[in-house]
């Protein structure tokens, strides 16, 4: 693993696990055992949270909970300011989301930009009774009135510092730094 | 990562890392092609032009609803009861779409090589597509035979590579046979063109693919068979003695239809002359995918307009 100077870790793999393992109990206390309940998690790194989050409610609950993947990359407000991405998959339960509570998953909350094109593609796929949102960072700094329902960890930062959430499933490691060194930095990369 | 460039000229252009990326992204758009709401905002505001001299059915309705389905503003022009029949030319046409500040056009002509000069002529600053010029190129119709080769002989991931496609009659006057062989060569596949030889084309042997005269043996081989129209409207001299021979030699019917390998699939890019280069029966039947490739078609175009127009790259101007 590398560290940069001026990284540091703020949460290591035990806190990850152990930050699920709440969130999953805070989700199934507050949708008191219902069984409509689907995890979508949004690309990239939210989806390998989601599936967690839904194993380990699967496991209190002693049923399966279907999870799925939400990608909103045709939603966003940004697109005509970037360059072109590639879509992620969508792979939304066969069974639908109409009347269900929806559990958006995602690994940093920061200006709420994506959740607000992650609520456009729900409402294009069905008519969910809730949607609620989970993430494992909320580092503040909202451009939309969004708020998490579920957080794994609030991290306060200034604007130009980075978050990065690393998770086994896509990066070989589970963490979450925080680089203080300014965006843009040749040294960064 | 490695975009497309900013035009859709020909599938020549296409390196196999772009080709990839537009049939991996016509396979996510293709969920929302079956979903209840059939509709995306990402191109809000911006305007595409179906700039259409030459007749079409499939083409332009498919191009039409992607970017209806991405909700751009879609203008459709065709040349038929437009001010091109009283003697506009091409340019003029094209200022004018300027004038109207057209982010794409979508341009079908009769002649080979006008979606290019539109593209380099410096008449409009938007992304060209190029839905067929001339004999020379349709560079979507080979995208959307990709990946319906794709989805039903490589489980609908990775390239084509060793797949076997035979395309057989008109390849002269084919611009769908020339992008398929371009693309599909790209793609790993092995193409043999089958024809009459009035029917091949001249430098035939620079194309990356072989050419055969003999239907029954190509088809025991293939993987695919793709038919090709008859283009009678382009056939000003005499190329077969007539349609019955042609039919017998180079149609495909219900006994050649038993030549084929099991999962073998007969392709069509439309319209059809049945009767002549394809039997009723076998347009109708298991093996056609003649309908399919035209439901792909929108999600091709889709993801065609989507990485066109979809970023910052086409807004920022310059080439």
């Amino acid at each position: 693993m590398v560290f940069l100077s001026s990284a540091r870790v703020v949460l290591d793999q035990a806190d990850i696990s152990r930050a699920v393992r709440r969130i999953s109990h805070e989700i199934v206390e507050n949708s008191r055992g219902s069984d409509d309940l689907i995890i979508l998690g949004i690309p990239t790194r939210g989806v390998p949270l989601a599936r967690r989050i839904a194993e380990t409610v699967a496991q209190i609950e002693g049923h399966p909970v279907p999870c799925g993947a939400i990608d909103v990359t045709l939603y966003r407000d940004d697109l005509p300011l970037r360059e072109v991405r590639a879509l992620e998959p969508t792979d939304i339960p066969a069974q639908g989301i109409d009347g269900c509570t929806v559990v958006l998953v995602d690994d940093v909350l920061y200006s709420g930009r994506t959740i607000r094109a992650a609520l456009d593609a729900v409402h294009d796929l069905g008519r969910p009774a809730i949607v609620r949102l989970a993430v494992m960072i909320d580092r503040g700094h909202r451009e939309l009135p969004i708020r998490p329902d579920f957080i794994g960890k609030n991290l306060p930062t200034a604007k130009d510092e980075t978050v990065r959430v690393r998770f086994v499933e896509v990066d070989g490691v589970d963490d979450v730094m925080i680089d203080s060194e300014s965006v843009g930095d040749a040294d960064a990369g | 990562m490695q975009m497309l460039g900013k035009h859709l000229l020909s599938a020549g252009d296409l390196d196999r890392a772009q080709a990839l990326m537009i049939l991996d992204t016509t396979a996510e758009l293709a969920t929302v092609t079956e979903r209840s709401v059939k509709k995306l905002p990402t191109l809000r505001g911006r305007t595409v032009v179906n700039l259409f001299f030459e007749d079409s059915t499939r083409t332009r309705l498919s191009f039409e609803l992607a970017a209806k389905r991405l909700s751009a503003d879609v203008i459709t022009f065709s040349a038929k009861g437009s001010s091109v029949s009283k003697g506009e030319s091409l340019k003029d046409t094209a200022l004018t779409l300027e004038a109207m500040g057209a982010d794409a056009v979508i341009v079908r002509h009769g002649a080979s090589g006008a979606p290019y000069r539109l593209a380099t002529a410096g008449w409009i600053d938007g992304s060209v597509i190029n839905a067929g010029d001339g004999t020379h190129e349709h560079p979507t119709q080979a995208l959307l035979d990709a990946y319906t080769l794709r989805s039903h002989i490589c489980g609908g991931q990775g390239d084509l590579q060793g797949v076997h496609v035979v395309i057989v009659g008109d390849v002269l006057h084919s611009r769908v046979a020339r992008s398929n062989v371009l693309l599909l060569h790209t793609l790993g596949a092995e193409v043999t063109l089958v024809a009459p030889p009035t029917l091949i084309p001249l430098g035939v042997e620079s194309w990356p693919c072989s050419v055969s005269y003999h239907l029954d043996d190509a088809l025991m081989q293939a993987d695919a068979v793709m038919m090709l129209r008859v283009q009678a409207e382009r056939m000003a001299g005499s190329y077969f003695p007539s349609t019955l021979e042609y039919s017998r030699l180079y149609g495909l019917d219900a006994p050649r239809l038993e030549l084929l390998k099991d999962r073998a699939i007969v392709m069509h890019p439309g319209p059809m002359n049945r009767g002549l280069e394809i039997s009723a029966d076998v347009a109708d039947s298991s093996r056609a995918v003649i309908v399919e490739q035209v439901a792909n078609g929108v999600n091709v175009r889709m993801a065609c307009l989507y990485l066109l127009l979809g970023g910052a790259g086409s807004q920022a101007g310059g080439d």
